[in-house]
């Protein structure tokens, strides 16, 4: 089933919006409120998720190789390393999204997409912003 | 009952404790998940206390650390934003100012009040919620 939702205002709460294909979705932030905030939109659009706490626990989960991944968010803000360059090192073809305060900063942005990054999206995350660039980076 | 947990949200919303992101939390909540924006809200109101002790007690030590004291600001502000816990998110981003700039005297007079405020608006709010739970 799927409505469009024009932004943030517009959603409406009796009809749910998900994604074209169910996502397996790894969510990397420090913060446990953020963590389950994801979990939670993920979920909303269809999707599953594990999360990870820093960087480092982002590639043990990939070393592991127990998962694969459709997309990873993570958080670009966090004090330890966020492991974008060892999972990209690591030759992960998950779409790696990163959400920051620093979104809307076009040196910012270009600096992130230069490091590995597929995408920018600025906190905090909501169903509106993710599900329409989720649809598009998957039929591009 | 219904009806007064409605005007207390709302006033939230009115005095600025609470924005749209609050909302976005409570579009989250469904059958699938029907007490979501409980467990949200508990999961902050206990991470929130570990940070403010933590704040707490580097400002007791007296000589400041202004990364450590910013590094638990953004902790603190990135929670808040998620959660729609506005004014909170206001008075974090005040205090990141005077951490950036190693204002100590600063830290100490106006910021003082400021972080007083600061706790006083997180304990209303957190009040104002645990109101809004025993009400629903």
């Amino acid at each position: 089933m799927a409505t469009t939702s024009t932004s943030t205002g517009d959603i409406k709460k009796t009809k749910s919006v998900e994604v074209k294909k169910k996502l397996n979705v790894l969510i990397v932030d420090d913060d446990t409120v953020i963590r389950k905030l994801h979990e939670n939109i993920i979920k909303s659009i269809g999707g599953i998720s594990q999360t990870a706490k820093n960087g480092e626990e982002a590639v043990n989960i990939h070393r592991d190789g127990n998962a694969s991944f459709d997309l990873i968010l993570m958080d670009k803000e966090m004090p330890e390393r966020d492991g974008l360059s060892k999972l990209r090192e690591m030759k992960v073809t998950s779409m790696i999204i990163g959400v920051t305060t620093l979104a809307d900063n076009e040196e910012e942005r270009k600096a992130f997409m230069e490091a590995g990054l597929n995408h920018c999206l600025a906190k905090p995350l909501s169903k509106a912003k993710i599900l329409p660039l989720i649809n598009n980076l998957m039929d591009a | 009952m219904q009806r007064q947990v409605a005007l207390i949200k709302q006033s939230l919303f009115d005095q600025g404790y609470l924005d749209e992101q609050f909302i976005e939390l409570e579009e989250l909540q469904d059958d699938a998940n029907p007490n979501f924006v409980e467990e949200v809200a508990t999961l902050y109101f206990k991470d929130s206390a570990r940070l403010i002790s933590n704040i707490e007690q580097a400002l007791e030590r007296g000589s400041f650390d202004f990364n450590r004291l910013d590094n638990y600001m953004h902790q603190f502000k990135g929670s808040s934003t998620s959660i729609g816990a506005s004014k909170v998110k206001t008075e974090c981003t005040m205090f990141r100012e005077y951490c950036r700039v190693g204002n100590a005297e600063g830290f100490l007079t106006i910021p003082y009040l400021r972080r007083v405020q600061m706790f006083e608006d997180f304990q209303a709010t957190e009040e104002r919620a645990r109101n809004v739970e025993k009400e629903a």
